[in-house]
């Protein structure tokens, strides 16, 4: 039996204001897998993340992606989001005066009028939300303030996986979602997102440091260095990455070295 | 793909309120002198008294200049070129609202006015002004039992002339500038208001103004007296017909706010803009302006989405003690309309304070200013100032500019400014799309989230209005 792959990334170069940012990557994600990207500050994981979710600032210049076999690249940003495509933004953007919650039901009912389904209306919209700010312990009182403004970093971040649970996509893409937690944060977004892990959901998780794998741990684990996958493998990956640090993967790419399983001494 | 081909099909969508009523209509020959004056008075069968104030203020009008200082461009009008009357034939003297045409009902019906009284919306009561004249007032009766009085200008001239001898051009008197001095010789109708001592009034009023005719000017006149302690809330609404031609609006509003009472007025002006490349549509050139008695309250509102050109400052002379004045704006210009807007706050009596709201959108080749005078005379004691003014641009081809003035004459006041301009940014978007919002839905709301301050002044079913009226104004504002 021959499964299609959620995501199929195929040679994909891509540029911000002329500069080559990814330089030929390859990456396939299956349903219900998760699968963590590593990698030093620069290496291109925003940008990937960018590129999957349509931002027009980015050029693909070469390759592919498919996305349930078909071609993911031709979509603008919010019918991705229809097609099922979540990112879980790094910076999360404010919108002065637009409610949270409002922000959330008009998107979620934008994309299910695309899809055919029935609006949801505001009491039934607000017993979900509900339901999902606990698996992130959002405090009630987010729901009527403005989009992320006025947030802390950490309470931006719970945001993020606050919507990621109501608009509940197919591929959910977060990138560095960690970033400027403390443990008790990290904690309570991990165990959001593990809550979101099924056999129909496929999971791209960005990162820099590997203490968030020790709460939602990955299927696959992929580092890159300098617009490429340099390596790639299972969770062991991530420790070993924490014992070497980034500079390994990076001689080793200088030193175009790249058969499988070169190691350095 | 499809969501490109929606937004151009949205972009493509016009003015949706720019039909044309066949209406046999009445109306003056085109040109200004001293006859048409008369010709304008003797339809209205007035007394003497206006036709001399109408005499005198036309008579000044010639000796005065029009302004060139707003930051608006437009070719010269000629005045002669315009008609000062023009009224729906009456198929017969009405003697009620089941006998007006047929055809002006069925235009109000298009713009969703209430004009039924078994259709009312929410108790508003409505007066709507065709062209030059006022052809219904609902809910006469109604307020009547409360004592207040809210009809046309003619029959208020008619029935309560005393009234309107002694409040008719004491707040915007008929030398106070080029546009209202016309106004004052050559108006022919408006609304009427006047609130007794203590009465709350217990509806919203609404005044709907529509232009009809071809080349026609409108000028109406609007006059809202509340006495000691009483309190209304007043709306206004207008729309014209596309036309390739610009039309002239120089209307008046004078309130008068005596000692105690509070009147707030909330505007959704949507004339006419004129098409993309900017041919046609309304110079909207309006003076209001509000007088705050003792302890009295008067509060503009507007959203001003459209008009070619928009010019005016509905202000408040804050001349009793304790006296409070608000102005809450949002001015939108899109495509190549121009607006110079903002208001006048002047302090004159102690303990007077005021807060100035502006929200200025440009979009398009829009240009939007806004012009504020706050000024606080030397026997304004402890007088106070709050400003704040923001300006949202959206694309890289339009302009918004800041004119304030603050005149501070004793130093126990505070007047305070704080302005913002900002640019919808791309990352706003992304976001929104990302969550599955198309881009115009995103720009809409992100505009809406930036006006809710203005919105939440608005009463509700003129709020919602008004949201709905963004968005339209803002189609074709990206891509």
């Amino acid at each position: 039996m021959t499964q299609v792959p959620m995501l199929e990334i195929k040679n994909l170069h891509a540029t911000v204001a002329d500069q080559e940012i990814l330089k030929g990557i390859n990456l396939s994600i299956n349903p219900g897998e998760v699968h963590a990207i590593m990698g030093p500050n620069g290496s291109g994981k925003s940008t990937l993340a960018q590129v999957l979710a349509g931002r027009e600032s980015y050029q693909v210049t070469a390759g592919e992606v498919l996305y349930q076999g078909k071609n993911l690249l031709e979509l603008p940003p919010e019918e991705r989001a229809v097609a099922g495509i979540f990112l879980a933004f790094q910076y999360p953007v404010e919108i002065p005066g637009v409610g949270n919650l409002y922000f959330l039901r008009t998107a979620l009912n934008a994309i299910r009028r695309r899809r055919g389904l029935e609006e949801l209306d505001p009491m039934d919209f607000l017993a979900l939300a509900k339901e999902r700010m606990k698996r992130v312990e959002l405090d009630q009182s987010f729901m009527n303030r403005s989009v992320n403004e006025g947030f802390s970093g950490g309470e931006k971040k719970r945001n993020e996986v606050f919507q990621l649970a109501v608009l509940e996509p197919k591929l959910a893409i977060l990138d560095e979602t960690d970033s400027g937690l403390d443990i008790d944060a990290l904690r309570i977004i991990a165990k959001g997102v593990n809550s979101l892990r099924s056999k129909d959901r496929a999971m791209l998780v960005i990162t820099h440091y590997q203490r968030l794998l020790d709460y939602i741990i990955p299927d696959r684990v992929h580092v890159m260095a300098n617009g490429r996958i340099a390596s790639s493998g299972g969770k062991e990956l991530a420790l070993e990455l924490e014992k070497k640090g980034y500079s390994w993967i990076e001689e080793q790419q200088g030193s175009k070295a790249p058969k499988a399983g070169a190691r350095a001494p | 793909m499809t969501a490109n081909a929606a937004v151009q099909e949205i972009a493509k969508r016009e003015y949706e309120h720019g039909f044309v009523t066949p209406i046999e209509s009445e109306s003056a020959p085109k040109g200004l002198n001293e006859e048409i004056i008369r010709f304008i008075s003797r339809k209205k069968n007035e007394p003497d008294f206006l036709l001399e104030w109408r005499l005198k203020s036309y008579r000044h009008w010639l000796k005065m200049q029009e302004p060139s200082w707003p930051n608006v461009h437009y070719p010269p009008i000629d005045y002669q070129d315009i008609i000062y009357y023009s009224a729906p034939k009456p198929k017969k003297s009405l003697g009620s609202l089941e006998e007006l045409d047929p055809e002006i009902l069925a235009t109000y019906q298009k713009l969703g006015i209430p004009l039924e009284e078994q259709k009312r919306l929410a108790g508003v009561a409505v007066d709507a002004v065709f062209d030059s004249v006022s052809v219904a007032t609902t809910f006469k009766e109604k307020l009547a039992e409360k004592g207040i009085i809210f009809c046309s200008f003619s029959e208020a001239v008619r029935n309560h002339p005393e009234l309107v001898m002694k409040y008719l051009g004491s707040v915007v008197p008929y030398t106070d500038n080029y546009f209202a001095t016309l106004n004052s010789a050559v108006f022919s109708d408006g609304s009427f208001c006047y609130v007794p001592k203590g009465v709350r009034c217990p509806m919203e009023l609404s005044t709907y103004f529509r232009i009809n005719a071809a080349d026609t000017g409108q000028f109406e006149r609007t006059l809202i007296v509340a006495d000691e302690g009483s309190y209304v809330s007043y709306l206004e609404g207008c729309t014209a017909p596309m036309r390739d031609k610009n039309q002239l609006h120089a209307a008046v509003v004078e309130l008068v706010a005596l000692p105690g009472a509070q009147i707030k007025y909330s505007t959704v002006q949507n004339w006419y803009p004129g098409d993309s490349e900017g041919r046609g549509g309304i110079f909207n050139f309006v003076t209001k302006r509000g007088l705050a008695h003792v302890n009295a309250k008067i509060s503009w509102t507007q959203v001003e989405t459209g008009s070619a050109i928009t010019w005016k400052y509905p202000s408040v002379i804050l001349q009793g003690d304790n006296s409070i004045g608000e102005f809450y704006s949002v001015a939108l210009t899109n495509n190549r309309q121009q607006a110079d807007t903002g208001t006048k706050m002047i302090h004159l009596g102690k303990n007077t304070r005021s807060t100035i709201l502006s929200k200025g959108i440009s979009a398009g080749r829009g240009q939007n200013t806004y012009r504020g005078l706050v000024k606080i005379l030397k026997g304004a004691t402890n007088a106070r100032n709050y400003t704040q003014c923001d300006s949202l641009l959206i694309g890289s081809h339009c302009g918004a500019h800041t004119f304030p003035y603050i005149e501070v004459r004793n130093n126990s006041s505070t007047a305070e400014h704080e302005a913002c301009t900002s640019k919808i940014a791309e990352d706003q978007l992304f976001y929104c799309r990302q969550r599955g919002l198309s881009e115009e839905d995103a720009v809409s709301m992100i505009v809406n989230g930036f006006c809710k301050e203005v919105f939440r002044e608005l009463p509700m079913e003129f709020a919602v209005e008004a949201q709905k009226l963004l968005s339209v104004s803002l189609e074709g504002a990206v891509g």
